[in-house]
């Protein structure tokens, strides 16, 4: 059983860096693991804390948020914004008990397509790293 | 699970010939779309982008009366826009659009395990209709032009954009850091390859844009901040001081028939002496200048770093009561409904590459000053000689990809373009003027590309100029004779070789220019891995960015000579007047809105806000509570407020809560039924 666990990763990444990085990455036939499901939205400064703290609750193994370079968010500042509150999810994370490495904010931009690819291979490695969620341990 | 809502999703899965279907089991993915809740149709085929695939869409709304489509297929970025109108062909409203990205996400990046690809695009459509099922009709909001746009930057690619807006009847405003238009190619000499005389060519072009009725041109002027969308831009511009009032400004001060004329006689007088940056420091100018005879507006400027206020200069301008040394910056703002930014291009620090000794050796020169030295209208009058002592030089090597091509870190990996060419021009310039130089030029490879490039290369090869293939080790200089030996590998010859040169010119590589980070920011344009600014797409959208309304055109979008950057400037100008002849665009409805039964009037939205969109009033029952207001025309959808609020009261259009909570459910907590 324990051979057969893919770890469950969310990504909620943003329209005008990172999914337009990823794309890239696509486009140059980068291949990287296939782990992640990645969620839109046009900036990283639209994610609630609560999409994150609902993900693991139903038992991501991981969680990723990537948005733009800081001074260069399509929205002047939404990524800055966005980082602040992850700063607080992680804490989160900590007080819960839960490991805050499940949890990661990148930032690549749209002409990045080979960071996409290196920041996915590690997000899964350090899942991997860290095995199931134990909240998802729980909830089986 | 049995249905409790009236969604009813329609599937399509695109193979893209063997793109997605090369990696992912489609059979398998329609099969398994079939079981998703809400899903009442699902189906595939080879291109959904085709007529056909469209007309699938259209077929089923109607068929199976759908309430949401959803396309896997290439990413949302590409063909969006395409299945939103087939969407409303079949009676839908196309934001009742969703799509699955299986293609530049998946199938390209997942090659080679078609299992764990479809798995992953599975997942992508359960996700899709999870957000399907909740997607709501919106309206776009419809918002007038402004009959304006603004050009930033008058080189040859910012003039010609300037022109043809303006010819196309629209108000322009061009914007210049420098006092004069022209840019760079005015300090050019020849251009190739038909040899054309730089200022010939151009100057024809900085006289219509000064005398055009539509162009407003504003020299030695800034952006100093930027506000608004397309079709409403709001640009503060700082008037920088120039201490010299033109003709106009003279007589708005009531001084008849005073302002500044050109005359110089102020120059003249003036006691400051700098370094003219025009000539690349190789010829002097006063603290009040032009940079040369035929600068566009003929207006002296003052140097307010280097001016001692002696007044002399006032003294000599005499009734013309040009000159008021106490100016001080102007701020001026213009409303525009699209922006062009043609910022162009630097030389890198050439000087960084310690081993060709620009900057330690004097007789070793960039190609812009090699540029100047032999123009007829440069510091020289024309004749080149070498700096270290005013000789003619006898033999002269080039060194090309100076900078370019270079992955050591202390360079510039890409090519720049149009350096071989100009290099070829220069050999040729100086064997017609000074023949019998001997001219070696230290290439990589020779990169002729455009139209009659080739057969120019020929052509200076046939009149002698020697050419050696290899990258230059190092240039070393004999103290004695100030002479230059340039060592390089041939790699044709296989053998090392040195050559003894009296002046060597590097080619330097180009970069952006020092403001372009500042501008690029203040429009909301993103940068490409190599520093210049990124276009909405390399191919299809080549003059255009991610910021709607503002255009890119020449050299700072990427190296390019000057037909290309007159092509694009000309591209760019048509994209920039479409919205304007239109007079209204289309904002995608993504805008915040309040519900005011859970806002508690807390009020940290509003500082949240990058574009002051939001506000606090009055809840319209008239109970006397504050609730939040957004005002649409200012939100541009980024849902900063709606990620913050602490009550869940701001409703992101298109981008919902329940909309992502029923995406992370799909994802995590199944959904087959």
């Amino acid at each position: 059983m324990a051979d057969e666990w893919n770890p469950k990763i969310l990504a909620i990444i943003c329209n005008w860096c990172s999914y337009a990085g990823a794309d890239l990455a696509g486009g140059a036939r980068i291949q990287y693991p296939s782990d992640v499901r990645t969620i839109r939205v046009m900036c990283t400064g639209r994610i609630d804390m609560l999409f994150i703290m609902k993900a693991f609750a139903n038992g991501a193994d991981g969680v990723l948020v990537s948005g733009c370079h800081f001074g260069d968010c399509h929205y002047l500042a939404g990524n800055f914004k966005a980082a602040k509150r992850m700063f607080m999810v992680k804490n989160v994370l900590k007080n819960l008990g839960l490991e805050d490495k499940r949890f990661r904010m990148t930032f690549v931009s749209a002409s990045e397509g080979a960071k996409w690819a290196t920041v996915i291979s590690d997000v899964v490695k350090t899942v991997n790293e860290l095995g199931p969620s134990p909240i998802a341990e729980f909830k089986k | 699970m049995a249905e409790k809502e009236e969604a009813r999703v329609g599937v399509f899965i695109c193979h893209c010939g063997t793109n997605i279907a090369g990696s992912i089991d489609i059979m398998d993915a329609v099969e398994y779309a079939k079981t998703i809740p809400n899903v009442a149709y699902a189906d595939q085929y080879q291109y959904m982008c085709s007529t056909p695939g469209q007309g699938k869409i259209v077929e089923a709304i109607k068929e199976h009366n759908l309430t949401g489509i959803v396309v896997a297929a290439c990413s949302p970025r590409l063909h969006e826009p395409t299945f939103r109108v087939a969407t409303k062909e079949g009676g839908l409203n196309p934001f009742r659009f969703e799509m699955a990205n299986i293609r530049e996400q998946n199938s390209w990046v997942h090659m080679h395990d078609k299992e764990s690809a479809t798995a992953k695009a599975k997942d992508a459509i359960k996700i899709a209709v999870a957000k399907a099922a909740l997607l709501e009709d919106l309206i776009p909001k419809s918002v007038p032009v402004e009959h304006a746009a603004l050009v930033v930057g008058a080189g040859v690619g910012g003039i010609q954009a300037s022109l043809d807006l303006a010819s196309a009847g629209i108000k322009t405003y061009l914007i210049e850091k420098w006092p004069t238009v022209g840019g760079r190619m005015s300090q050019l000499d020849k251009t190739f390859p038909t040899l054309d005389c730089s200022q010939c060519i151009l100057t024809p072009k900085m006289v219509d844009v000064g005398r055009h009725p539509n162009i407003e041109l504003m020299t030695y002027c800034e952006i100093e901040k930027v506000e608004g969308y397309i079709g409403n831009f709001d640009i503060t511009i700082r008037k920088k001081a120039r201490g010299v009032l033109s003709p106009d400004e003279a007589t708005a001060r009531g001084i008849v028939g005073g302002g500044c004329n050109g005359c110089g006689d102020c120059a003249e007088v003036c006691p400051v002496i700098k370094p003219n940056p025009f000539e690349m420091g190789m010829a002097p100018r006063k603290a009040i200048y032009i940079y040369h005879a035929q600068v566009m507006p003929l207006l002296y400027t003052v140097d307010f770093d280097a001016c001692v206020k002696c007044g002399l200069c006032v003294d000599a301008c005499g009734d013309k009561k040009a000159i008021d040394l106490e100016m001080e910056d102007e701020f001026i703002t213009l409303k525009i409904g699209t922006a062009i930014i043609a910022t162009g291009y630097n030389l890198m620090p050439i000087e960084n590459k310690r081993e060709w000794g620009y900057k330690q050796f004097d007789n070793v020169i960039t190609g812009l000053e090699f540029e100047r030295l032999i123009c007829a209208s440069g510091p020289t009058g024309g004749h080149l000689i070498r700096p270290s002592d005013g000789e003619t030089p006898k033999s002269v090597g080039f060194i090309l990809c100076a900078g370019s091509r270079d992955n050591t870190g202390n360079g510039k990996p890409y090519c720049s373009r149009f350096c071989c060419m100009y290099s070829l021009k220069h050999a040729h310039q100086i064997m017609e003027k000074i023949p019998g130089t001997k001219v070696y030029l230290f290439y990589m490879d020779i990169r002729s590309f455009g139209k009659m490039y080739e057969e120019f290369y020929y052509r200076i090869q046939s009149e002698g100029a020697k050419f050696i293939r290899g990258r230059v080790a190092n240039v070393l200089e004999d103290p004695q004779t100030r002479n230059l030996y340039v060592r390089a590998e041939d790699t044709l010859l296989g053998r090392p070789v040195e050559v003894e040169c009296d002046l060597v010119v590097l080619a330097a590589a180009v970069q952006p220019v020092d403001e372009e980070d500042v501008i690029r920011k203040h429009f909301g344009v993103s940068k490409s891995q190599d520093g210049w600014m990124l276009e909405a797409h390399p191919k299809l959208n080549p003059c255009g960015t991610t910021t709607a309304g503002v255009f890119l055109a020449g050299v700072c979008q990427g190296p390019k000579d000057i037909p290309d950057t007159v092509a694009q400037a000309e591209g760019a100008a048509s994209a920039a007047s479409i919205p304007i002849h239109i007079g209204q665009v289309e904002l995608e409805p993504y805008f915040a809105q309040c519900m005011e039964e859970l806002c508690a009037g807390c009020g940290m939205c509003i500082d949240l806000c990058p574009y002051q969109a939001l506000a606090l009033v009055d809840r319209s029952d008239g109970s006397g509570r504050k609730v939040m207001s957004v005002t649409e025309a200012k939100c541009k959808g980024c849902g900063t407020c709606g990620g913050f609020c602490p009550g869940g009261a701001i409703k992101m259009q298109h981008f919902t809560s329940p909309q992502i909570h029923a995406q992370i459910d799909a994802f995590l907590c199944g959904g087959e039924q």
